[in-house]
C-alpha cells in the first residue's frame, strides 16, 4: 500500500553544514494494519510523517502509494489520493469554525456523521461545531479537533502525530477505542500512529522505532517493548505528573 | 416599482434585497430618491435644505428593519447626501444601508454619505452597511462615508461596516460619543486589491460613566492596494474601551494601523491589539493537507477571516 524506498532527507544546520535527519529509510506499510512509530525526540518521526504527506521533500529516495510514485506530488495531490495527516501542533484560524474545517476535510459530510466524529474525540457537537478554531480553544481542544478531521476523512493512509499529546488520560483511552474501532483490521486502510504512549503502542500491529533518522527496531509491540520500555515509561511519568498537576489545580 | 438588471444585482449584493422590502424603505439611485416608504413607526422625511432625509423611529418600536441603500450607475456622478437617523427611547430596530457603484466608463463615480445617528436613552440599533463596486471602466469608484453617532444613556448600537470589493478609493470617518452606560460595538471588514486605497479614521469618545466602546477591524490587502486604519479611543469617565485591528497583508500591498488610547479619567480602562501579517505558511499547509489547492486554501483563509 505505502512504500518508502531509501528515503533520505538532508537539512542545513546552524553552522552551514548539512545533516541527514532521515537516513535511507526503507519500509512498507500494508493495508489492514495499524503501525506505531516511536523513538526518542529528534529521531525523525515527525519529519518522516511530513515527508509522506509532502510537506517536506526528500533529498533522495521514493514514496509509493498503491504502486504509484508520489514523491514529486504536492501536499494537495497526496491528500486527494488519500493521505491524511493529523498535525502534532495544528495551526489556528481566525474566522474558520470547527464545522468549516471538518467540511473541508470531508466535503459533503452529513450532519450525523459530523456530530458523531466530534463525539468520538470527546467533544460535544453543540458546544463546538460553530466555534472558531482560533485562540479561544485550548491546546487539548485543538488536538482533538485535528484528530476529528482525520477521522472524518476516512483516508486510505491516516497518519496521526502524537494524538495523545496535550490530551487528558480519559480522552486518550477513548481515542484508543475509536482508533481500534475505525482502523483495526480494516483491509483497505493503513494507519500510522506516532506515539510515546504505551497503551497506544499496544493497539498497533507493528511498531517501528526511529532513532537518528533510521529505523533501528521493527516488530510487534511485544517484540519492541524491551527496546523502548525505559523511554516510554519516562514519557508516561511526565504525562501522568502533568495530569496530576492539572487535577490538583 | 421595477429596477433594471444592474440595479437589481447591486441591491441584492449590498442589501440582500430581492425586491421591494416591506416596511420603511428609502432607495436612492443616481442622486435621486427612487423609492421611499414610511411605516407607522418609522418616518422618512426628505430634508428641506439639502439632499437626504430624516429617519425617525418612534419610541418603543420593536423588531422593525429599514433598508436605505444607495446605488450609482451613472458615470461621472458625484452624489452627496445627508441622512439623519433618530432612534426613539427604548426602540429596537435594524437599519440596512450600503452603497453599490456600477461604473463602466472612464469617468469617476463618487458617493459621499454624511450620516448622523442620534440614539435616545435605552434604544438599540443594529446598523449594517456594505460598500461594493463593479464595472469594467477605468473611472474610479469612490466612497467617502462620514458618520457621527450620539449614544445616550443606556443606548446600544452595533455597527457592521463592510467593504467587499471593487471600491477604488474610500475614506471613512467615524466619530462616536457615548454617554452613561451606553454601548457601541463597531466592526469593520475590508478587502482591497489592485491599486485600491482605503482609509478608516475612527474617534470614539466614551464620556459617560459605565460606557463601553469597541472597535474591531479585520482587513485584507492584496496586490498593490493600500490601507490606513486609525482608531482613537478617548476615555473621559469610568469606562471600558477596546480597539482591535487585525490585518492580512499580501503581495505588494501596504497597511498602516494606528490604534490610539487616550485616558482622561483614572478609572478609564482602555486596551488595544493590533496585528498585521501574511497568511501563515502552516495554515496553508494544513488546508492543503485536507485536499485544497494553495489558491483554494488562501481563499478559504481570507473568506473566514473577513466573515
Amino acid at each position: 500500500m505505502l512504500r518508502l524506498e531509501n528515503l533520505t532527507m538532508v537539512v542545513g544546520d546552524n553552522h552551514g553544514e548539512n545533516r541527514e535527519i532521515i537516513r535511507g529509510i526503507n519500509a512498507e506499510f500494508v493495508a489492514g494494519k495499524v503501525y506505531g512509530i516511536t523513538g526518542p525526540n529528534g529521531g525523525g518521526k515527525t519529519s518522516l510523517a511530513k515527508l509522506i504527506m509532502g510537506i517536506y521533500m526528500p533529498s533522495q529516495g521514493h514514496i509509493y502509494l498503491q504502486d504509484q510514485d508520489i514523491t514529486a506530488l504536492s501536499i494537495s495531490e497526496r491528500a486527494q489520493l488519500g493521505i491524511a495527516y493529523a498535525f502534532q501542533q495544528p495551526p489556528r484560524f481566525k474566522g474558520l469554525t470547527v464545522k468549516d474545517l471538518i467540511n473541508i476535510a470531508r466535503p459533503g459530510i452529513d450532519n450525523l456523521h459530523l456530530r458523531s466524529t466530534l463525539r468520538d474525540v470527546g467533544l460535544c457537537p453543540e458546544d463546538y461545531l460553530d466555534r472558531d478554531v482560533g485562540p479561544g480553544l485550548s491546546g487539548g481542544e485543538m488536538k482533538r479537533i485535528e484528530i476529528a478531521q482525520t477521522l472524518a476523512r476516512e483516508a486510505v493512509v491516516s497518519i496521526m502525530d502524537e494524538p495523545e499529546a496535550g490530551v487528558d488520560l480519559w480522552t486518550i483511552q477513548k481515542l484508543i477505542a475509536v482508533i481500534v474501532g475505525r482502523y483495526k483490521r480494516k483491509p483497505d486502510l493503513v494507519t500510522i500512529i506516532i506515539t510515546h504512549n504505551e497503551n497506544m503502542l499496544h493497539i498497533c500491529d507493528e511498531v517501528l522505532v526511529l532513532e537518528d533518522g533510521m529505523v533501528v527496531h521493527r516488530g510487534t509491540p511485544e517484540e519492541i517493548w524491551p527496546h523502548i520500555k525505559d523511554e516510554i515509561e519516562c514519557k508516561m511519568k511526565e504525562m501522568c505528573s502533568g495530569e496530576m498537576a492539572y487535577e490538583i489545580r | 416599482m421595477k429596477f433594471g438588471e444592474i440595479e437589481t444585482n447591486l441591491l441584492k449584493t449590498i442589501a440582500n434585497l430581492d425586491g421591494v422590502p416591506k416596511g420603511a424603505v428609502n432607495i436612492r439611485i443616481d442622486g435621486s430618491p427612487a423609492l421611499r416608504h414610511s411605516s407607522p413607526n418609522i418616518q422618512i422625511i426628505p430634508k428641506q435644505d439639502k439632499p437626504g432625509f430624516d429617519l425617525t423611529v418612534a419610541p418603543g418600536t420593536k423588531g422593525e428593519t429599514v433598508h436605505v441603500p444607495v446605488i450609482l450607475t451613472k458615470s461621472g456622478l458625484k452624489d452627496l447626501v445627508y441622512n439623519t437617523f433618530i432612534i426613539g427611547e427604548h426602540a429596537e430596530v435594524t437599519i440596512i444601508a450600503g452603497c453599490g457603484i456600477h461604473n463602466s466608463s472612464h469617468m469617476n463615480s463618487q458617493h459621499d454619505g454624511i450620516h448622523e445617528f442620534i440614539l435616545h436613552p435605552y434604544s438599540k440599533l443594529k446598523y449594517v452597511e456594505k460598500h461594493y463596486g463593479e464595472g469594467s471602466g477605468e473611472g474610479k469608484r469612490i466612497l467617502n462615508p462620514t458618520t457621527t453617532v450620539q449614544v445616550a444613556e443606556g443606548a446600544l448600537i452595533e455597527m457592521e461596516m463592510v467593504q467587499i470589493a471593487g471600491v477604488d478609493d474610500a475614506v471613512r470617518t467615524t466619530t462616536v460619543h457615548i454617554q452613561e452606560k451606553g454601548y457601541v460595538k463597531m466592526v469593520e471588514r475590508l478587502l482591497t486589491h489592485g491599486d485600491q486605497h482605503a482609509e478608516s479614521h475612527v474617534e470614539m469618545y466614551i464620556e459617560g460613566q459605565g460606557g463601553t466602546g469597541q472597535v474591531l477591524s479585520r482587513s485584507v490587502a492584496k496586490e498593490n492596494s493600500t490601507q490606513v486604519f486609525k482608531a482613537a479611543l478617548i476615555g473621559r469617565a469610568e469606562c471600558t474601551g477596546h480597539v482591535e485591528c487585525d490585518a492580512i497583508i499580501m503581495d505588494q500591498s501596504k497597511i498602516k494601523a494606528i490604534p490610539q488610547l487616550v485616558a482622561e479619567d483614572t478609572n478609564a480602562v482602555l486596551t488595544h491589539e493590533a496585528a498585521i501579517g501574511k497568511i501563515a505558511g502552516e495554515q496553508l499547509i494544513k488546508l492543503m493537507s485536507l485536499g485544497l489547492t494553495e489558491q483554494q486554501a488562501i481563499d478559504t483563509i481570507i473568506e473566514g477571516f473577513l466573515r
